[in-house]
């Protein structure tokens, strides 16, 4: 049956034109420079190759895609110089190995920045405690640099940090440079025998730094045992549990809430996180295996 | 718009075909309803129905007992059968709407000289004939997830728009149904271009229009006014669908229930039966979970990433620092009804089930999320 002197469209909608970018498209930069920081642990200063990089804030992080092996979550640590980011990458697999051994000049993909960010303002005028555990030293960096920077803005500040060994300190020379601003206490769980700081669980150093519990503003990041273990520390002494901030890590595979693998319980991490206060996930974390 | 009958979709078929979308009907194809393109009306699985159960499903001949011969031309796949059966008499199959708008497996981009370039974002306009109300709902729930939020898919909107909907009522709800508990069937309310109630002595469709373009479709073709006749009897058709419901579900406090249950012993022993073969989610017309890959394009060879489905049920799914976040099947399953019965209200602003029933039927260990929940 052939339909004839018909009223309807003759065709059907052709693809309607669909403005907008793929919100999985990753956008060409060109690592900068690379710098090699531990035995493991390299520095990145990225730069679009078309046009402006997005402004971020401090705690977010952007996707990192080394070409034809994968993407993979990785925080903003600060401005690169002539516009861009610097990331830090830790090798720990195929994807992080590759971006790690990508060297000045070469192209890899980025998307974002994405997620929530440690909020500084909320910190105005109150004692400030930054807690970092290893790697989550590279995340927490902008905000010590906005720190150090005015930190006529804040009370009192002080940056506790707890790493491996000694060897695996990270920006150790930012280290020596910001103690001359703030307090700064490292503790290390295998000292060398040049150690002569503090050795144990970073939780010890708050016992030894000065705040005025009522009225501080912790932000905190490294492994998920020792945010835990840090927040409850900080919120026993007095600290609001509202302002003590977390950057929790999930696995993630898009960033932009459509994976479903950040999930944790309603929240999901890329979106709602990472970074997010301990009376939001306090509860959620007590949960195994959520 | 008033309603009006339709003595044959040939007619549809033909008009849509001319209009140039591909059409895509309910066929039968390895012993289960499968969307397939349709050339014909013929192409329906006219006389066929369904058993479903908790990890049953069965296609028989829809009149008394199975007729002799009758497997045999289950297995050829003629489905065509004498006039006057009814060509939508059963219930969800394997395949629903998600295939089409949110595809297995997709490319996202290809590396042209080291540099992203995005996979083509044209969408072919398919019509899929034969959508039950509850995949409908699914649809509104996928919309929600893709394009709902601050990261909208234009990919995914381009498929949706090329999508003509023609929804057709559930007459015979399936052993594993529970729409009417959810709210999102029998009968077809919303969400679709054309809305279709199968009646049959003498068999014939109500047809109900839910768009301009369902509309215009209509205008084109060969039909009559409803009579009250046609409409009560369309209107017996929801009432009797409403009441053969296989499951239900009580929603009443559900969502806080589930939220509440982190510690509940049933999800040990639910998943000492659970294989975690992920079957639920592949079916489910609502998962929109997604994993990456990448490789090189089977069309020139050129490195390329593609999304697929993935599911909350594998262990690389929570994988992070080497080891998975859900280590144990329970983790696992909890996640599964968690996320469909609570935390997805909280995210999506309702539930992400759908009632269709699939998950239960498709458990090769016959989980039935509807006993469980009540079990919580
Ligand atoms: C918000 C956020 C910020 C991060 N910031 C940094 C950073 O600044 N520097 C840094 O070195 N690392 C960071 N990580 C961790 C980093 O993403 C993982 O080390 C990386 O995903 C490992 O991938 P891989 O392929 O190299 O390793 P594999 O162990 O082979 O991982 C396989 C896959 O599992 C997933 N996965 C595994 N571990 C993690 C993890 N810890 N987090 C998320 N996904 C994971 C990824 O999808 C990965 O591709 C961050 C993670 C998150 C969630
Ligand atoms: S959870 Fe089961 S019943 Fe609900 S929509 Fe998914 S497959 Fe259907
Ligand atoms: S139930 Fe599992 S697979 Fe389905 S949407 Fe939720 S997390 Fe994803
Ligand atoms: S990373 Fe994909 S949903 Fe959050």
């Amino acid at each position: 049956m052939t339909p004839t002197g018909t009223s309807a469209p003759r065709t059907a909608p052709p693809g309607v034109e669909q403005p907008g970018a793929h919100p999985m498209l990753p956008a060409p930069y060109r690592v900068r420079s690379r710098r090699p920081d531990r035995a493991d642990t390299v520095t990145l200063a990225l730069e679009p190759v078309r046009g402006e990089c997005p402004p971020f804030l401090p705690g977010q992080f952007t996707m990192l895609y080394a070409p034809a092996v994968g993407e993979i979550p990785i925080s903003i640590s600060g401005h690169a110089r002539g516009g861009g980011y610097v990331q830090t990458v830790r090798a720990v697999g195929a994807v992080s190995r590759a971006l790690c051994r990508t060297g000045a000049g070469q192209i890899i993909g980025v998307r974002g920045p994405y997620g929530t960010a440690f909020d500084l303002r909320a910190a105005a005028g109150l004692d400030v405690v930054v807690a970092a555990g290893g790697l989550g030293l590279a995340p927490l960096r902008p905000v010590i640099r906005e720190l150090a920077a005015h930190g006529s803005r804040y009370g009192r500040i002080s940056l506790i940090v707890g790493t491996r060994t000694p060897a695996t300190l990270l920006y150790p020379r930012e280290l020596a440079r910001w103690s001359r601003d703030f307090d700064v206490l490292i503790t290390v769980d295998h000292p060398d025998r040049a150690w002569k700081g503090p050795v144990g669980l970073i939780t010890g150093l708050v016992d030894r730094i000065v705040f005025d519990p009522r009225r501080t503003c912790a932000f905190v990041c490294g492994p998920e045992v020792m945010m835990r273990a840090t927040a409850a520390e900080l919120v026993r002494r007095g600290v609001p549990a509202g302002r003590v901030a977390l950057s929790l890590e999930r696995n993630m595979k898009c960033g932009v809430g459509r994976c479903g693998h950040c999930q944790l319980g309603p929240l999901f991490t890329c979106l709602d996180g990472p970074v997010l206060t301990y009376d939001r996930v306090a509860a959620l974390l007590e949960v195994r295996e959520l | 718009m008033d309603r009006v009958v339709l003595d044959s979709l040939e007619p549809l078929i033909a008009v849509l075909t001319g209009m140039g979308y591909t059409v895509a009907g309910p066929t039968v194809r390895d012993g289960v309803i499968r969307f397939a393109e349709i050339s014909s009306a013929a192409d329906l699985p006219a006389g066929w129905t369904d058993e479903q159960n908790a990890g049953r499903y069965r296609l028989r001949r829809a009149a008394g007992p199975e007729a002799t011969g009758s497997q045999d031309r289950l297995e050829t796949g003629d489905a065509s059968a004498g006039d006057g059966e009814q060509v939508f008499g059963y219930a969800a199959s394997p395949d629903s709407a998600k295939r089409y708008t949110h595809p297995p497996r997709t490319t996202l981009f290809r590396l042209r000289d080291g540099v992203p370039e995005e996979a083509g974002r044209e969408a072919p306009p398919i019509a899929l004939l034969g959508v039950r109300p509850c995949d409908l709902a699914a649809l509104a729930v996928q919309d929600r997830v893709f394009l709902g939020g601050r990261y909208p898919d234009p990919a995914y909107r381009a498929r949706r728009e090329a999508l003509l909907l023609i929804a057709v009522d559930c007459a015979t709800p399936g052993g594993t149904c529970f729409c009417a508990s959810m709210g999102t069937g029998p009968t077809a309310v919303s969400g679709f271009d054309v809305a279709l109630t199968e009646l049959t002595g003498p068999h014939r469709f109500v047809a109900a229009a839910g768009s301009p373009r369902g509309a215009g479709l209509l205008a084109a073709l060969p039909t009559r006014p409803a009579t009250a006749a046609d409409l009560e009897a369309a209107e017996e058709v929801g009432r009797t669908a409403r009441t053969r419901m296989g499951r239900r579900v009580e929603l009443d406090g559900l969502k806080e229930r589930v939220a509440e249950a982190h510690d509940s012993p049933i999800w040990n022993e639910t998943a000492s039966r659970c294989l975690s073969c992920a079957n639920c989610t592949m079916v489910c017309p609502t998962c929109f979970c997604t994993t990456v890959e990448d490789g090189a394009d089977l069309a020139d060879g050129t490195a390329a990433r593609a999304e697929r489905w993935d599911s909350c049920f594998t262990l690389g799914f929570s994988e992070l620092g080497g080891a998975p976040v859900r280590g144990s099947g329970a983790a696992r399953y909890r996640q599964w009804l968690t996320h469909k019965f609570s935390t997805w209200v909280d995210q999506f602003g309702g539930y992400g089930c759908v009632g269709c029933g699939r998950c239960i039927t498709w458990c090769p260990t016959g989980i039935d999320i509807t006993e469980e929940l009540e079990r919580l």
